[in-house]
């Protein structure tokens, strides 16, 4: 299992893999959580068979002990080793529920980026308020700054997350979550959704593009030239759709964002027809998948 | 005049639901045309239907139980194969389709598969081991159970009329909205798990009031076999956390049909109540089907080492301590909802506390093993497998409780090979080892030791081959759900995922090949002595299968392991207890009540469903109705003549005696 | 650890018979334990204890439903949408006379189980029918506040709380609907059938059913009405 781990973690996609300090810190507790519950449970495998065998009716070496059902010093063992794993092991959870709550800024000389996350039926918008631009379905950072996520969601619970740099969070309407991540280097990751939404989930993935400064600053400048985002065209977007092409917005109303989390412009409106009849709705892929 | 109900629910653009119904259907009505021909329908309606005998309606729940697990492994087949077909192309299932399909594997699996099951085994064994003649409320029993069938029938019909939800097996607001899902799908899992949950309760309640005030004399607390301890553990359980699941659909289900504003994130309403709401039952529901697992193994590991329950009352203690805790857990269920580091620090650590009386269980197991004479039957592979399978599944479990490890695996398929690693490893190995172990007390006969090792062979291979890759890929950030994927990685784990389910498919055929070579080859197969396995619990000590009234004189406990008790006694002394004095005995009559309310349930359901208001009246009244007819009744019960009683006995009694010279010989040669 | 050395291996079924082998606990033989019939090692109950039993875990677990409807009510009470609170909403005199027609219904429920217990028809019929009546009017009650509350423009669709307090409330309402008709039940069997040992323990079920829901409307009442107008 452990070798699985290195074997993991050279891989392209792994987990264990991570591009990033947050990433890096929850693999980090995975392999050493791992490791100490290998070496309980590894024994007990072993011992399990190793008893159930020795122990077979047909083993005549074996001392029968019809009426051996008690030890007081085995119990206090049986109840002592889960006790103390989990006294230790809580205390992982402890403090890296603490140090690694989304919430939590992560430290930097860099100011961080912000960035508003909505997820729409079914394509993620993000919009760069410092920046006045916005895009959908993919999401560009610099690397090595951290990005602070504030997230919502037009219509349904969706869940951000970018695999290789750690945590994930939900994305509820009427509400926001926070998250802080940052990407330690230049380069293009995976992003998907991980809560069911509907029919279009499956296509709820985005590149997560890392790139440098400079080459940030030159896509917000590319960028402006695209359509504006306003309370029109976001509620043209909202409404369902499946593998939506990236695609950038030039300029963002202001308090658009704001606007989305206390539900002052509609809701995604969900399926348009089927309402009536039993029958499944559904809406068919815009582009490829 | 058919509320939302047209042709158009029937959907005939998609050949699969349909093809599956349509075959499902002949062979149903091929199974009542030859039951009709072959002249076994009143003994059908006589013996089976209308029994209020706890034990036959212990097997319908059994049998129940087996039909879903079949059905809802065959949706896994279709959603493993479909993935496998899903990388860069569609597959072969639409999005509409195959959410519908997840939707109700998860729902048929936990809600008809494994609880009917579990209970199924309660309902059966319980009473017996407690040395008693029924459960507490015999007719309530059987309205229970056809309930839970009404539930199982509805999912199924929403395959051919109208469709399922296309939520997940937690219909979990805003999504199960009016806004979201318009359709039908989300209405008839409510409609069917609010019927059948009121059948679950009513066999909680039915078991708890069994166990706590009706226990053959003698039978203290701490003499009641281990099973009768996790049976009343987890129907404590049901108790306590099935009327918030009621609680719980019926807000979302005035939501949907009256605009109430409960979940809609509209209104002040707020969808995180429902998850905490549906994870306050949902976790202890996780127990509620693990507890009785235990305790099956419990019973299993100790009779076929031949030795008594390792440290007996600490397992007993464990057993109270997870029922406990179960209910102090539900919030990992979203750790990614952003609550904060202490509050998910808090949670984080009770749900690894419950990790604490497993571990010991998983332990005293083990000790219970060792100097034991271990017959390696196949309910004893069962047990030994999930005692090294279950291990990993607990281990993982423990990893997800830590929150910054689950903000990486959460909805991933780490988490999906997670939950099926615990929930087949406990739930539905010890379903097949309580199978097997208590078929020829049902039954008479054995089943067959060949067929059933092959069936546990190919199962525990496939499952493993499964959810190995599902594990892996899960840690390379694949997540639940996904109707096609796009990247390159996954891919050939979810080729390899889809093979296992080969092995397994083999593995249920052998289960099934078993039952019918059991069958055909039941007179070699005959338990004679009523204790084919040498037992230690009172359900030992009766015929197989027991008579109606299951013991002729109720036994009088003396000790722990109240019939391995008397089974020494009587090989000291070579001979059996003196006959007992034989007095008649009263047994509850049959009722179709039981029968007949699951029909005007169905009838409510239905019309609930697609809004026909005036047929749903009529069902509640159809109900009500069958209850007054049923109170109306002037004859409650029937008397067996002490003689009738006495010959019943004297025919075991006599094949009992006879086995144990044939052992005395034995050991005097 | 125990005495079974002293036993040939080979020799499987001889063993003495087995003691407590966890030697834990005080009352490891079961000496000491309860005696009566349902308790310790008495057997099984009788079949009244056993059908009052059951009821009251089944009530339990309807008080478990209720807290869950409680517990909405609690999250949801400020959720009013920019609409009328309970303070503005909730006509506490009608509730305080809803409390009293509820609580006297429970009394003649009582009156009744004890007519029962005396054998005496009549007296159980006249006290079933106070009962009912009392209980009746308590719904006329509810059911006159909930169609003022809708004709205001404060119905169950208005607001998440609104939908919590028609939800809750609702509940009992139901509960007492049914155990009006339950009522009506028990006075005809025992019209028809007389005291007979099923009936008389039906009608103890009924009356720990009457009572509870006085329990449970006295947490309505508190947290609902008088909590939810504190706000």
């Amino acid at each position: 299992m452990t070798a699985l781990a290195l074997a993991l973690s050279g891989c392209q996609m792994s987990l264990l893999n991570a591009k990033g300090p947050v990433g890096a810190d929850e693999a980090n507790i995975l392999v050493v959580a791992s490791i100490i519950m290998l070496a309980i449970i590894l024994p007990t495998m072993v011992v399990t068979l190793v008893f159930a065998w020795w122990f077979r009716a047909s083993n005549t070496k074996a001392h029968y002990r019809p009426d051996w059902a008690f030890s007081g010093k085995i119990e206090l063992v049986v109840w002592s080793v889960p006790f103390l794993t989990i006294v230790f092991l809580g205390g992982i959870a402890w403090i890296g529920a603490h140090r690694l709550d989304p919430a939590v800024p992560l430290e930097s000389d860099k100011t961080p980026l912000r960035v508003q996350v909505v997820s729409l039926d079914w394509k993620w918008l993000f919009l760069y308020p410092e920046q006045q631009v916005a895009s959908v379905n993919e999401l560009v950072v610099p690397a090595g700054t951290p990005v602070q996520f504030i997230l919502t969601s037009s219509s349904v619970w969706n869940s951000f997350f970018v695999p290789r740099l750690g945590s994930m969070i939900y994305t509820m309407r009427g509400m926001t979550s926070q998250l802080n991540l940052m990407a330690d280097q230049e380069g293009t990751l995976h992003g998907l959704s991980t809560h069911f939404s509907g029919d279009g989930f499956s296509d709820m993935h985005f590149p997560v593009r890392a790139v440098s400064d400079g080459a940030f600053t030159a896509w917000v400048q590319g960028a402006k030239g695209s359509p504006v985002l306003d309370t029109a065209s976001y509620t043209e977007l909202a409404r369902q759709s499946i593998a939506d092409a990236p695609r950038t917005f030039g300029s963002v109303e202001p308090d658009l964002f704001r606007r989305i989390v206390d539900q002052t412009i509609p809701k995604g409106p969900g399926p348009t027809q089927g309402a009536e009849s039993g029958a499944p709705a559904s809406v068919k892929p815009k582009g490829g998948s | 005049m058919l509320g939302k109900l047209t042709w158009s629910a029937i959907p005939f653009d998609q050949p699969i639901p349909l093809v599956a119904a349509a075959l499902v259907g002949v062979v149903l009505l091929g199974v009542i045309a030859w039951v009709a021909i072959a002249g076994w329908l009143p003994y059908l309606w006589r013996e089976w239907i209308t029994s209020v005998d706890h034990k036959r309606i212990g097997v319908m729940y059994v049998l129940l139980g087996l039909v879903m697990l079949i059905r809802g492994f065959s949706d896994a087949i279709l959603m493993r194969s479909h993935q496998a077909l899903a990388y860069n192309a569609p597959g072969y299932l639409p999005p509409e389709h195959y959410d519908q399909i997840f939707s109700a594997h998860g729902t048929i699996m936990i809600f008809f598969g494994a609880m009917p099951f579990m209970i199924g085994l309660m309902n059966f064994v319980v009473p017996l081991q407690l040395g008693v003649r029924d459960v507490a409320f015999p007719t309530l029993n059987s309205v229970s159970f056809w309930l839970t069938a009404t539930g199982a029938l509805l999912v199924n019909v929403s395959l051919v009329v109208g469709e399922f939800a296309r939520t997940g097996w937690w219909p979990a607001p805003p999504l199960s909205e009016t806004t979201y899902s318009p359709g039908v799908g989300v209405d008839y899992y409510l409609w069917a798990i609010q019927i059948s949950g009121i059948g679950t309760l009513m066999s909680g309640v039915n078991l708890v009031t069994t166990i706590l005030k009706m226990r053959a004399p003698g039978m203290s607390y701490l003499r009641m076999p281990m099973f009768c301890w996790t049976a009343l553990a987890s129907n404590l359980l049901i108790i306590a956390a099935f009327p918030i699941l009621t609680a719980t659909l019926a807000m979302l289900t005035l939501d949907r049909y009256l605009g109430f504003h409960f979940f809609t994130d509209e209104a002040g309403g707020n969808s995180m109540l429902f998850m905490n709401l549906f994870w306050a039952w949902g976790h202890p529901e996780v127990y509620i089907l693990a507890l009785p697992a235990y305790g099956i193994f419990s019973e299993v590991i100790s009779t076929f080492s031949g030795k008594p329950l390792f440290a007996y009352r600490s397992m007993v203690w464990a057993t109270l301590a997870i029922c406990l805790l179960s209910f102090t857990v539900w919030l990992h269920h979203f750790f990614t909802m952003g609550p904060g580091g202490d509050v998910n620090g808090v949670f984080g650590i009770t749900s690894m506390i419950i990790a604490v009386p497993t571990g010991v269980k998983i332990f005293d197991w083990m000790f219970t093993m060792y100097g034991g004479r271990v017959r390696f039957t196949t309910p004893m592979l069962w047990s030994v497998a999930f005692l090294v399978t279950f291990v990993v599944g607990g281990a993982t479990g423990v990893l997800l409780a830590i929150p910054p490890a689950d903000f990486v695996l959460h909805n991933s398929l780490f988490l999906v090979a997670h939950f099926h690693n615990v929930i087949v490893s406990a739930v539905v190995f010890a379903a097949f080892a309580g199978y097997a172990y208590w078929f020829p007390k049902a039954f008479g006969f054995t089943l067959d030791e060949w067929w059933g090792k092959a069936a546990f062979w190919f199962s525990l291979v496939g499952y493993v081959w499964v959810f190995t890759p599902l594990y892996i890929v899960g840690l390379m950030g694949m997540t639940r759900r996904m109707q096609h994927f796009s990247v390159a990685e996954w891919y050939p784990w979810i080729v390899a995922a889809s093979l296992g389910v080969i092995v397994m498919v083999v593995g249920v055929v052998c289960q099934v090949v078993q039952l019918v070579v059991s069958i055909r080859r039941r007179e070699s197969l005959r338990d004679v002595t009523g204790d084919p396995w040498d037992g230690r619990s009172l359900e030992w000590a009766t015929a197989s299968p027991p008579p109606s009234f299951n013991f002729a004189v109720m036994p009088h406990v003396e000790g722990e392991e109240a019939y391995w008790a008397i089974k020494q006694r009587a090989r000291e002394q070579a001979r059996l207890r003196e006959e007992p004095d034989y007095e008649p005995v009263e047994m509850p009559l049959n009722s179709p009540t039981g029968f007949v309310c699951a029909f005007f349930a169905t009838l409510v359901g239905f019309a609930m469903i697609w809004y026909i208001w005036w047929l749903a009246a009529l069902g509640l009244a159809g109900a009500f109705a069958t209850f007054v007819v049923f109170a109306w009744r002037d004859r409650v019960e029937y008397e067996i003549p002490a003689d009738a009683v006495a010959r019943i006995n004297r025919l075991n009694r006599a094949s009992r005696l006879e086995a144990l010279q044939q052992a005395r010989r034995k050991e005097a040669a | 650890m125990s005495n079974s050395a002293a036993i040939p291996g080979s020799l499987p079924g001889v063993v003495p018979i087995r003691r407590d082998p966890n030697h834990l606990g005080h009352h490891a033989a079961g000496e000491g334990e309860s005696h009566a019939p349902g308790r310790g090692t008495g057997g099984p109950a009788p079949k009244r204890i056993v059908v009052a039993y059951g009821f009251w875990i089944f009530l339990l677990s309807d008080i478990v439903m209720f807290a869950a409807f409680f517990a909405a009510f609690a999250v949801l009470r400020g959720g009013t949408a920019g609409g009328p609170g309970g303070a503005e909403l909730f006509d506490i005199t009608n509730v305080a006379v809803e409390t009293v027609l509820l609580l006297f219904s429970s009394f003649a429920c009582g009156v009744a189980t004890l007519a029962l217990n005396a054998r005496r028809a009549f007296a159980f019929q006249a006290a079933m029918a106070v009962t009912f009546l009392l209980g009746a009017g308590f719904l006329a009650l509810e059911l006159r506040e909930f169609t003022d509350l809708v004709a205001r423009d404060a119905g169950p669709t208005r607001s998440a709380f609104l939908s919590a307090f028609f939800t809750v409330v609702g509940c009992h309402g139901l509960h007492v609907t049914a155990g009006l008709l339950w009522l009506l039940t028990m006075m005809a069997q025992v019209f028809a059938k007389g005291f007979r040992q099923d009936i008389l323990r039906r009608v103890m079920c009924f009356s720990l059913f009457w009572h509870a829901l006085d329990i449970v409307w006295v947490a309505v009442f508190t947290v609902v009405y008088l909590m939810g107008s504190a706000a």
